[in-house]
């Protein structure tokens, strides 16, 4: 339900990927050199704002621990918030506290396979512990800011944080 | 759609949970029918989305589905149209036990993306499958009474084409209404296809969407349509994927995807 337009269909030769500070520093990575990245393999449960978990699913992709780690080195520093910009015009946002602490993935594959486009291939952001919403598919660019700002579907009546354990599905939800 | 994103508004006002009381209750086909709802202090609806309906038993167990509607926002009454999936924990009651005088629990509207306001902003091509035509129907209903109050020259600016897939012609929704539109309005067409049993002498599409026939349904992508796709996971995508492939923007292509719960990410 949570795809608003067609599925874009990036090259790999055509994706990077994007850590973008609040005043402007990039570090930037080719497929490539993403894929020489550490990678780490997990188990979660996610969780979709219409209703369905799914248990002990098995990803494969980079933390984003270890991105910023990374990404220190172009210069880019963190900030309070972060905007996921995708492929395709998405953008969801999400507090910095909720992406580090080992809590957030860059996942390039999903049950030991590559991701496919439907599914937010080349790479999508896993956020398990907030609604699926958040584990924005087509991912290129995790955004630093010093404001929160809302992103696409939060603009257009879904709840700014999204926990399930609250059910906070839409905008105003407690 | 544009990057830029919007500022947090201060504290949005709750969709809260609302009491309905079924007023009517109208076949559709021998799996699907119409509730048509009296819904006190209902605030309103734009035509493409959707309400969260709520059942709880006896026990307290709760269980929630979303159900596009299907009135226009002009019609007194709010409808939804529910099609049954016998293992649904929903659905069945909704289309088989709920009867006139009945009280449910819902809350919305829901959605701001999938939606079709202005009918004058250009051609309209919309494409749904099975019961994926209830929002594109919401559209139809809505251009229909914007378009009764509009002057002819307005009307003739904003063409409308439906590509409608189902299995079978007894499976189709609204067949008696989406006629009496096409009747009334020189600037509407409607296309069916059918994918198992078209009735009998049909001499139209009998095949799954494809390539194809879009492009013999669509106007050119350089007519730039307004395209609203609604269906299972599966058409959806192929649709969506061979409208870019003709050439139409993906940005003028909304879609709105369902499956049984329990989908795939």
């Amino acid at each position: 339900m949570l795809s608003a337009g067609p599925t874009p269909h990036t090259s790999l030769a055509a994706w990077d990927f994007a850590l973008r500070g609040p005043n402007a520093p990039v570090a930037r990575w080719t497929r490539d050199e993403f894929q020489a990245l550490p990678h780490e393999t997990v188990t979660v449960d996610i969780h979709c704002v219409t209703k369905w978990s799914k248990f002990d699913t098995v990803w494969e992709g980079v933390s984003v621990d270890t991105l910023l780690v990374e990404a220190a080195a172009h210069g880019v520093k963190p900030a309070p918030y972060v905007l996921a910009v995708s492929d395709g015009g998405y953008t969801t946002n999400l507090p910095l506290a909720d992406v580090t602490g080992g809590k957030a993935w860059v996942a390039v594959k999903f049950d030991g396979a590559s991701l496919a486009p439907e599914h937010g291939g080349p790479a999508r952001l896993l956020v398990p512990h907030l609604y699926f919403w958040k584990s924005a598919k087509w991912l290129r660019e995790l955004r630093f800011m010093e404001r929160d700002a809302a992103g696409f579907w939060e603009s257009l009546g879904y709840h700014n944080y999204g926990d399930p354990w609250r059910e906070q599905r839409y905008a105003g939800d407690p | 759609m544009s990057l830029a994103s919007v500022p947090i508004a201060p504290r949005a006002s709750a969709i809260t949970w609302r009491f309905a009381t079924v007023a009517k209750v109208v076949m559709e086909t021998p799996t699907a029918r119409t509730l048509f709802l009296d819904v006190p202090g209902w605030p309103g609806h734009r035509a493409g989305q959707h309400v969260d309906v709520r059942l709880t038993a006896e026990d307290g167990y709760q269980a929630e589905r979303s159900y596009s509607i299907a009135s226009a926002p002009e019609d007194a009454r709010l409808a939804l149209t529910v099609e049954r999936i016998d293992d649904g924990e929903v659905s069945p009651y909704l289309t088989d036990v709920l009867r006139v005088g009945d009280r449910l629990e819902l809350r919305g509207p829901i959605g701001g993306y999938f939606v079709w306001d202005n009918v004058l902003s250009g051609s309209l091509l919309l494409v749904a499958g099975g019961s994926g035509i209830v929002p594109l129907m919401a559209m139809l209903r809505h251009r229909a009474a914007a378009l009764a109050t509009a002057d002819m020259r307005a009307r003739h600016r904003v063409p409308a084409r439906l590509l409608y897939s189902s299995r079978r012609w007894e499976d189709a929704f609204y067949r008696d209404e989406l006629a009496r539109l096409v009747q009334a309005d020189g600037a509407l067409e409607v296309a069916f296809t059918f994918t198992r049993e078209p009735p009998e002498g049909w001499t139209g599409f009998r095949r799954r969407i494809d390539r194809m026939m879009l492009a013999e349904v669509a106007w050119p992508p350089s007519e730039r349509p307004r395209v609203f796709v609604c269906g299972p996971t599966p058409l959806v995508e192929a649709v969506a994927a061979a409208l870019v492939d003709l050439g139409h923007d993906p940005a003028l292509v909304k879609t709105e995807r369902f499956g049984p719960t329990g989908g795939s990410p």
